[in-house]
C-alpha cells in the first residue's frame, strides 16, 4: 500500500535541507523508522546522506496528532454562523465536532447545534440518499437557514449516496445553496479538506450584489474569530479606511460570502486551510491575494503595512496604519518588557497545526526573551521547513507530523520550559512538569493582536512561572 | 438563547438527529482498551476518527490518551486495510512497544469488509507479533449501537481473547465493569477489598486515566488489569456483570467459552442498586458483610432521611448511557424525586424493558432511546413540562442555561468540570456525594434566587 502521506514533500524537502547542510537525528530512541525524514536538528558543519525513498510503505500504526479530511472541512467552515452545517454519515464525526471550537459568531448561533443523518445499518445497505433529503428539508423549514453545507463522511464515500444531487434538488425545492462538501476523512489529508471547504466556499462567492462596495475593500481569510480575534482585526483595517467585505470563516455570514468578490483584496491567514480559495479568487475575478499573520508585534504590524502597501494611492491609509502600529505599540512595549525581564532564557517547544504560525510564535517568543528549542507542525511544506531552518537557532528541533513520544523526549531533552500546542498536547505538557499555552482552537482569549500579544505574553507568563511547577518531581519536589 | 429555535411542538423527525445523546462505538472500545495493563489501543480507520476520540478522552479526563491509527488512505479504502493494519502492528510492536495492542474497527474498515480476526491472525502466522505479545480485537462498526455498544463490545473481546482454562478453579470473582470512570473502577476495588473478596476487576482504567503527576509522560501507566489476571478470569468461580447493556455481553461470553457462571447487577449507584451488588458479591464469594460497610450504607440512608423534605416531588430530567440511567432512574425515585424526562441515544429492547419496569413508580414519565432520542427532543419535552433539574453530560449546559435549570453533571463526556474521575458516583459514598450534589443543586438556586424576607440561614 503506497501512503502519500508520509512523503507528501517527503524526498525533495530532505534533499534540500541535507544539501544545506542539517544534520538528521537518527540514532535517538522513540523516533519511528522512517520518521526520521519527518525530523531535524538544526546543526551547523556536516551533512549526513540518507538514502531516502518517496515511495515507501504506510506509516500506519503511529500515534500522530493529526486529523482527516473532514476534520479540515469542518474546521474551515464552522464559523459560517447563519448556514446550516449537516454531517451526513454514522453520528460520531457529529458527536465529535459539536461546538468544540470557540469560533464566536456576533449574531446567530445555528453552527453550535450539532445535526446528523445518523446513519443506520440500514442506511448503510440501501443508501442515505432518502434520508438525507428528508433530514434538509426537514431542517431547512425549521432553521430558515440562510445555506447549508453537507458534509461526506467516510461512509458517503463508499456506499456511493450521490449527496450532489440531493444538494442540487433540495436546492431548487427550498430556494437556498445547498453546498455539498466532499470530505470523505479518508480522501487524503486535513489539508484536502480544506481544500474541499474552499471549494464549496467558492461555489458561494460571486453569487451576491457586489453594489457600493468601496475600492478599498478586503476579504479576510484565514482568521477563525476564535475568543473573538475576527473583531479585533478588522477594527484596525476598518480604522486605516477600509471596509472590509467578509470575514468569511470567522464570525462567517453567508451574505457576505456572496458578496466576497467584490473586495479588491484578500487577505490571508492560516496559509494552509485558505489559499486555495485565495488562488480561486485570483483566477476567476482578478482578486489578488497576500499572506499575513496576526500574531506578535512584527507580524501583526507588517500586516498592516502590506495592506496599506497595496492601497498605495491612498497615502491616508498608510498614514493611518502607522498611527495604529505606533499607538499600540507604545502601549505594549514597556508592558512586554516586564514579562521579558521575567521570561528571558526560558525555552519553549512549539507543535502546532500550521507551519506560518509557527514562524509568528518564533518572533512573538524571541520579543519576550524566550529561545525555541523545538518547532513543529502537522502540516508544514516544504517551503514552510526552509524557512522555518533559517529562522531557528543552531540546536533547534525541527518536526513535521511529530507523536507525544518524540514530543515528550525532545522537551524533555532541550529542558522545554513551555510547550505550545493544542488539545491533545496539553496534558503531556502538565506531566512533564511544565507550563503550556493553547494556541489551538481551545484558546480562551484573544492572542491575535497586538492586544493579543499582550495576552500571549500575560499567559505564556502565568503558566511558566506559576508556583506549581515546584511540586511537580522533575522541578526537585518529592514524590 | 443558543437553543432558542427549539419549538415547543413536538414532531416525529425522519432520521434527523439533533444534538445527539449518544456518540459512535469505536470510542467505546478505545476507552475499555484503555484499562488493560500495557495496551495500546488502535483504530483500524481514517486518521481522524482517532484523533477525535483522543481529543474526547482527553478534554473529559484532562490526561494524555494514547492510541494508534491505520491512517487509512484513498487506496486502503479500495484494496481493504489489511496491509494497513498489518504495517501498523509491525510498527506499534517495534516503536511504541506496548504489551497488547487492542483493535477496533471504524464504520469504515467495517464497510469495506475487513475482518479482524482474519487479520490479526495472519499477523500472528507472519510472525509480527513478538513472543509473549498480543494483538486483540473487536468489530465495533459506528453505524450500529452507540459508544456503550462499542464499550461491551471490546470488554467482550478482551473477555473472550484472553481468557483460558485450565481445569484449576481459582479462589476469585471476575468484576465486569460497565462503562464507569477510574473513581468508580477504584471504590469498586475499595469494596470488594473491605468484603475481603479477591476480585479480578476488567477492564480497570484507575492509575491509567487519573494518574498522578510524576514528571514524567508515561505511554503505559500502571494501572490497567494485567494480562496476567486476564488469563486467570477463565478459572474464576464466577462473575458478576454491572450493567445489563455495557457488561454482561462480556460475562455471557466468558461463561461460553470457560464456563464461568454469571450474575449481572445494575452498576451501583444509589442505594438499591448498590444494596443488590453488595448481596451479590458477598453471596458468590460466601462472606458476611462487614460492620464498616453497613455503617457507609446506614450514613448515606442518614442523609436520605434528613433531607427527604428536600427531594420531595422534585421534577427530573435526565439523558445519557443506559447502565448509568437505569440505577439513577431508581435512585431518583428512592428520594421521592419524580425523573419525568428520560433519553439515551443508545439503542435497545433490554434497555426499554428495564426502564418500563422501573418507571412502573411513575407512570407519566417520558422516556425515548435510539433513533431520534435526542437532546433536542429532550429540551422540547423540557419546555413541555418543566423540571427542577437536568442531570446529563456537559452537553445538557446549554439547555440548562435556556431554561434556567439546575444542572448536574453526570456521564461522559464532562469537558467543563473536573472531579469525575476522583470522586466515585458509586457505592453507598458514592451515592452520598450524588446525593449532595442534587441537593446543593436545589440548595444555591434557592440562595441564588430567594427573595430577600425568605433567604434562609438554617436549610
Amino acid at each position: 500500500m503506497q501512503n502519500s502521506r508520509l512523503c507528501r514533500e517527503g524526498s525533495p524537502e530532505l534533499e534540500l535541507l541535507i544539501e544545506k547542510g542539517v544534520g538528521i537525528m537518527k540514532e535517538e530512541i522513540g523516533i519511528l523508522e522512517g520518521r526520521q525524514g519527518q525530523v531535524f536538528e538544526k546543526k551547523s558543519g556536516e551533512a549526513e546522506q540518507l538514502d531516502i525513498s518517496c515511495e515507501k510503505t504506510s506509516l500506519s500504526g503511529s500515534v500522530s496528532q493529526r486529523a482527516c479530511v473532514f476534520c479540515g472541512s469542518r474546521v474551515v467552515l464552522y464559523p459560517v454562523a447563519d448556514a446550516l452545517h449537516l454531517v451526513h454519515g454514522p453520528i460520531g464525526c457529529a458527536a465529535y465536532t459539536w461546538d468544540i471550537r470557540g469560533a464566536v459568531s456576533s449574531g446567530p448561533e445555528l453552527h453550535r447545534l450539532s445535526f446528523s443523518t445518523d446513519l443506520g445499518e440500514m442506511d448503510v445497505i440501501y443508501g442515505g440518499e432518502k434520508k438525507l433529503y428528508l433530514s434538509l428539508i426537514e431542517l431547512i423549514d425549521k432553521y430558515k437557514p440562510k445555506a447549508a453545507f453537507i458534509y461526506s463522511t467516510c461512509i458517503i464515500g463508499l456506499i456511493g449516496d450521490d449527496i450532489d444531487a440531493v444538494c442540487k434538488k433540495v436546492s431548487k425545492e427550498t430556494g437556498i445553496p445547498v453546498l455539498p462538501v466532499h470530505s470523505e476523512g479518508f480522501k487524503g489529508t486535513k489539508k484536502d479538506g480544506y481544500k474541499a471547504a474552499c471549494t464549496s466556499l467558492m461555489k458561494l462567492v460571486g453569487t451576491g450584489s457586489i453594489e457600493g462596495i468601496s475600492p478599498y475593500s478586503i476579504n479576510i481569510l484565514g482568521e477563525f474569530n476564535l475568543a473573538g480575534e475576527a473583531w479585533i482585526i478588522r477594527e484596525y483595517y476598518e480604522k486605516m479606511g477600509i471596509e472590509v467585505v467578509s470575514t468569511m470563516t470567522g464570525d462567517g455570514r453567508v451574505d457576505a460570502v456572496r458578496r466576497a468578490h467584490g473586495a479588491t483584496l484578500n487577505v490571508v491567514q492560516c496559509s494552509g486551510s485558505m489559499t486555495t480559495l485565495a488562488k480561486d479568487m485570483e483566477e476567476k475575478y482578478g482578486i489578488p491575494y497576500m499572506r499575513v499573520s496576526y500574531f506578535g508585534i512584527e507580524d501583526m504590524s507588517k500586516s498592516l503595512y502590506d495592506v496599506a502597501k497595496h492601497f498605495s494611492d491612498r497615502p491616508d491609509i498608510m498614514d493611518a496604519a502607522k498611527e495604529i502600529v505606533s499607538k499600540e505599540v507604545a502601549k505594549l512595549y514597556p508592558e512586554l518588557q516586564k514579562f521579558k525581564k521575567v521570561l528571558a532564557g526560558k525555552k519553549a517547544a512549539i507543535y502546532v497545526g500550521g507551519a506560518f504560525k509557527t514562524f509568528s510564535l518564533i518572533k512573538a517568543l524571541r520579543s519576550i526573551g524566550m529561545s525555541v528549542v523545538l518547532a513543529g507542525s502537522q502540516t508544514g511544506n516544504k517551503d514552510d521547513y526552509e524557512r522555518l531552518r533559517e529562522m531557528c537557532d543552531e540546536g533547534t528541533i525541527i518536526v513535521d507530523d511529530s507523536n507525544p513520544v518524540e514530543l515528550s523526549k525532545f522537551v524533555l531533552e532541550k529542558e522545554a520550559d513551555l510547550l505550545i500546542g493544542g488539545v491533545k498536547e496539553r496534558p503531556i505538557a502538565y506531566k512533564l512538569g511544565i507550563g503550556f499555552c493553547d494556541h489551538n482552537h481551545e484558546r480562551k482569549i484573544p492572542l491575535a493582536g497586538f492586544i493579543g500579544m499582550y495576552n500571549f505574553a500575560k499567559e505564556v507568563y502565568q503558566s511558566v512561572m506559576s508556583p506549581v511547577w515546584q511540586f511537580a518531581p522533575r522541578k526537585g519536589g518529592k514524590i | 438563547m443558543l437553543l432558542r429555535h427549539t419549538p415547543k411542538e413536538v414532531i416525529a423527525r425522519e432520521g434527523l438527529t439533533i444534538n445527539p445523546a449518544k456518540t459512535c462505538q469505536p470510542i467505546g472500545a478505545m476507552y475499555a482498551a484503555l484499562g488493560i495493563h500495557g495496551c495500546l489501543p488502535h483504530s483500524h480507520g481514517s486518521q481522524g476518527c482517532c484523533s477525535y476520540h483522543r481529543s474526547t478522552l482527553t478534554r473529559h479526563y484532562k490526561e494524555p490518551v494514547m492510541a494508534a491509527t491505520s491512517s487509512f488512505t484513498e487506496g486502503a479504502s479500495v484494496f481493504g486495510g489489511q496491509a494497513n493494519l498489518l504495517a501498523a502492528i509491525e510498527t506499534i510492536f517495534s516503536v511504541y512497544e506496548p504489551d497488547i495492542i487492542a483493535v477496533h474497527s471504524t464504520c469504515l474498515s467495517e464497510t469495506i469488509g475487513d475482518d479482524l480476526q482474519q487479520i490479526t491472525k495472519k499477523a500472528k502466522d507472519d510472525g509480527k507479533i513478538p513472543e509473549g505479545k498480543y494483538v486483540i480485537y473487536a468489530s465495533t462498526p459506528s453505524f450500529v449501537g452507540s459508544h456503550v455498544t462499542g464499550y461491551a463490545n471490546m470488554v467482550t473481546g478482551i473477555a473472550e481473547q484472553f481468557a483460558q482454562s485450565t481445569g484449576e478453579k481459582k479462589e476469585q470473582i471476575n468484576i465486569i465493569a460497565g462503562w464507569m470512570e477510574p473513581s468508580d473502577m477504584r471504590e469498586i476495588k475499595k469494596l470488594s477489598k473491605e468484603l475481603g473478596v479477591k476480585i479480578v476487576l476488567f477492564p480497570d482504567t484507575s492509575d491509567v486515566l487519573d494518574a498522578p503527576q510524576t514528571g514524567k509522560h508515561e505511554f503505559y501507566p500502571k494501572g490497567g488489569t494485567t494480562v496476567e489476571e486476564l488469563k486467570s478470569i477463565g478459572d474464576s468461580s464466577s462473575s458478576l456483570a454491572l450493567g445489563c447493556i455495557s457488561a454482561e455481553p462480556a460475562a455471557i461470553a466468558l461463561d461460553k467459552k470457560c464456563k464461568v457462571p454469571f450474575e449481572t447487577v445494575d452498576m451501583p449507584i444509589g442505594l438499591s442498586a448498590t444494596d443488590r451488588f453488595i448481596m451479590s458479591l458477598s453471596k458468590a464469594a460466601g462472606v458476611e458483610v462487614p460492620d464498616e460497610i453497613t455503617a457507609e450504607r446506614g450514613r448515606l440512608i442518614d442523609v436520605m432521611t434528613d433531607m427527604e423534605q428536600y427531594f420531595y416531588g422534585k421534577k427530573v430530567a435526565l439523558f445519557g448511557d443506559p447502565d448509568q440511567i437505569i440505577p439513577l432512574t431508581e435512585f431518583l425515585l428512592d428520594l421521592n424525586m419524580k425523573p419525568i424526562h428520560i433519553v439515551s441515544g443508545t439503542p435497545g429492547q433490554r434497555f426499554e424493558k428495564r426502564m418500563k419496569e422501573i418507571l412502573r413508580r411513575i407512570p407519566e414519565a417520558n422516556f425515548k432511546n435510539g433513533l431520534n432520542a435526542d437532546m433536542f427532543l429532550l429540551h422540547q419535552w423540557m419546555k413541555n413540562e418543566p423540571v427542577d433539574l437536568l442531570i446529563g453530560n456537559t452537553y445538557g449546559k446549554y439547555i440548562a442555561r435556556d431554561e434556567n435549570v439546575p444542572f448536574l453533571r453526570f456521564g461522559f463526556p464532562i469537558l467543563d468540570r473536573i472531579g469525575h474521575s476522583y470522586f466515585p458516583n458509586i457505592g453507598y459514598s458514592g451515592s452520598l456525594r450524588l446525593l449532595e450534589k442534587i441537593l446543593n443543586a436545589f440548595m444555591d438556586r434557592q440562595d441564588r434566587e430567594a427573595l430577600e424576607e425568605k433567604f434562609e440561614l438554617v436549610m
